[in-house]
């Protein structure tokens, strides 16, 4: 196997009045959690699905463990999971049946499945709603259970579409927990997500994609950087040493400070946030005292603002 | 992340999945009983009613109307329930568990294959009671249980092939909406214009020409022939021969428009 869980090249889906993909090449290492982030109609759903096999590939290639997801698509089959942004699960039958049915049909005997079934309802914490039909489920369980049935055959890249996608603030922490510790037993995770927390959160990298084109990739920090660097705010207690401290950073670091207008607040580009404990230092041994000072780090959603602009 | 599990792509694992497919759709009629509705409740209701309502006036009474009654509502019970095998593959499409099928490792027709297997069940439910009403009304065919069983088996074989088209009505249309009203107005026209529920000849002459080349008028005159008198005519062949012919035309579509969705 090559080191690429996935790989592809200038994927192209086209549908008839849409390209709803227009060219992503994207290579995913093994054991990454990989996020792709997009507004609602951005074409993550579209390339998860050429990625699993579901919707056929216009133009373009896409590999999946080396293996060709159009050519060679029984065997991607039998290397992911899937769990979609709406339940891809039967929601008449029970929670029990649900896994050992997919069980079965992912190549299991009757005892495997059932033994497995058991195995995922606890790690999930799903055991006493087994026999419950999926339809009785609340948001969060039934996301677990989705989430559940992708694993059954423990495979070792796992498409997560807009897991927490309607999830109250704690389910979706659970939720997280639950991606991580996935990502630590050793699979290869591609989530879509709309939240920019939540890419900050999981992913170890992320592309920022809209109209079905990748207009950023990178880590989160990489991500979060390009946007501008960070900001060190310092406000001093005497407007009178305004001057005297812009100097001293002038010195320090050769960047200019801005003051505000009322005079007390300096503010400054840092490149490096290391030189700030400095600075603090050097204006404190100058007898200039300072009343408070913060260091704000641009958000991704102004990064995702700035970029979808 | 050793454990993964290499599925063999042969005809062994084929069967499997339509039998784990098939099994599927079993489990939903037993969380869910209403679905059972048309072929058990429906049947008892259209026996007892058509019986009294029609009897009098086509047979001269209820006795003398059951041989003709109970292998036509037999039939219609048959044709209305092989609709809902459209109506499910619908559902099922619009449904999120179909991206899960298309993600998995089994043979793609495993889904449509388990649903129309699964739907064998249902049939052999309408043809029991059917005839179990009709027996209780009465109605004692004469050639014997041994032969009624065969009748059951054409007539559930007729049911088989005629649920292939509406399968494919059930691809190629909008909604579940949809193809409850083109399978009504289908399965009465071809119900109603056979000797299903009158004998064919009080028909005018252009229904009659009609409603002797209609498929159903050769399942349903198969169907007494066989059970009442323990032949095997030539409408059983000709049922046979139409419902291969069917099949070999219809499902090849099927399958192709099918496999294209999925």
């Amino acid at each position: 196997m090559t080191e690429l869980a996935v790989s592809t090249k200038e994927l192209v889906k086209e549908f008839p009045n849409k390209r709803a993909v227009d060219g992503i090449s994207l290579d995913i290492k093994k054991g990454e959690i990989f996020g792709i982030l997009g507004p609602n109609g951005a074409g993550k759903t579209t390339f998860l699905r050429m990625l699993a096999t579901i919707t056929k590939v216009s133009k373009g290639k896409a590999m999946v463990f080396g293996k060709d997801v159009t050519k060679d698509a029984r065997k991607v089959r039998s290397l992911i999971g899937l769990t979609g942004q709406y339940a891809t699960v039967d929601e008449e039958l029970t929670a029990m049946e649900n896994l050992r049915l997919f069980g079965q049909l992912n190549g299991l005997s009757a005892g495997q499945s059932k033994a497995r079934a058991l195995e995922l309802l606890n790690q999930f914490s799903l055991t006493e709603a087994k026999d419950r039909p999926i339809r009785e489920f609340s948001g969060g369980m039934r996301r677990r259970l989705d989430l559940s049935v992708s694993l059954i055959v423990k495979p070792p890249l796992i498409f997560l579409d807009e897991p927490t996608t309607g999830l109250d603030p704690r389910t979706r922490g659970e939720m997280w927990e639950v991606i991580r510790n996935l990502a630590n037993d050793g699979a290869t995770i591609l989530l879509t997500t709309q939240y920019l927390e939540e890419a900050d959160q999981l992913a170890d990298r992320l592309a920022i994609i809209n109209h079905g084109r990748i207009i950023s990739q990178g880590t989160p920090n990489e991500l979060k950087s390009l946007l501008s660097d960070t900001q060190f705010e310092i406000t001093l207690e005497y407007m009178r040493d305004a001057e005297r401290a812009k100097g001293l950073i002038k010195a320090e670091i050769a960047q200019e400070a801005m003051i505000s207008p009322e005079g007390t607040k300096l503010t400054v580009k840092l490149a490096d946030t290391k030189v700030m404990t400095r600075l603090l230092l050097d204006l404190t041994q100058q007898d200039i005292e300072i009343k408070e000072f913060s260091v704000r780090k641009p958000t991704l959603d102004e990064v995702f603002l700035e970029l979808t602009k | 992340m050793e454990s993964v599990i290499s599925k063999q792509n042969n005809l062994k694992s084929a069967l499997y999945d339509i039998v784990v497919m098939a099994k599927r759709n079993i489990l939903k009629i037993k969380h869910n009983p209403d679905k059972l509705i048309d072929v058990t409740v429906i049947p008892i209701f259209f026996m007892i009613v058509f019986s009294y309502l029609f009897g009098g006036a086509i047979a001269g009474g209820v006795q003398g109307y059951l041989p003709i009654i109970v292998p036509g509502i037999l039939i219609q019970t048959l044709v209305m329930s092989s609709a809902a095998t459209g109506t499910q593959l619908r559902e099922d499409l619009d449904t999120g568990v179909f991206d899960r099928f298309k993600s998995l490792p089994i043979v793609r027709i495993a889904p449509l294959a388990g649903l129309v297997t699964s739907d064998i069940l249902r049939y052999v439910a309408a043809a029991f009671f059917s005839i179990g009403t009709g027996y209780i009304l009465g109605w004692r065919p004469e050639a014997g249980f041994g032969w009624l069983i065969v009748a059951s088996l054409l007539a559930i074989f007729g049911a088989c092939a005629i649920s292939w088209v509406f399968a494919l009505i059930g691809l190629v249309s909008k909604s579940a909406a949809t193809i409850s009203s083109i399978s009504t107005m289908v399965t009465m026209m071809m119900s109603f214009l056979s000797n299903a529920f009158v004998p064919i000849d009080t028909l005018p002459h252009f229904l009659r020409s009609v409603a002797e080349h209609n498929s159903i008028t050769y399942l349903v005159t198969a169907f007494k022939d066989l059970a009442n008198h323990g032949e095997f005519t030539s409408s059983a062949s000709m049922t046979i021969f139409i419902g291969i012919l069917l099949v070999m035309i219809v499902a090849p579509i099927t399958v192709k428009i099918y496999n294209r969705k999925i």
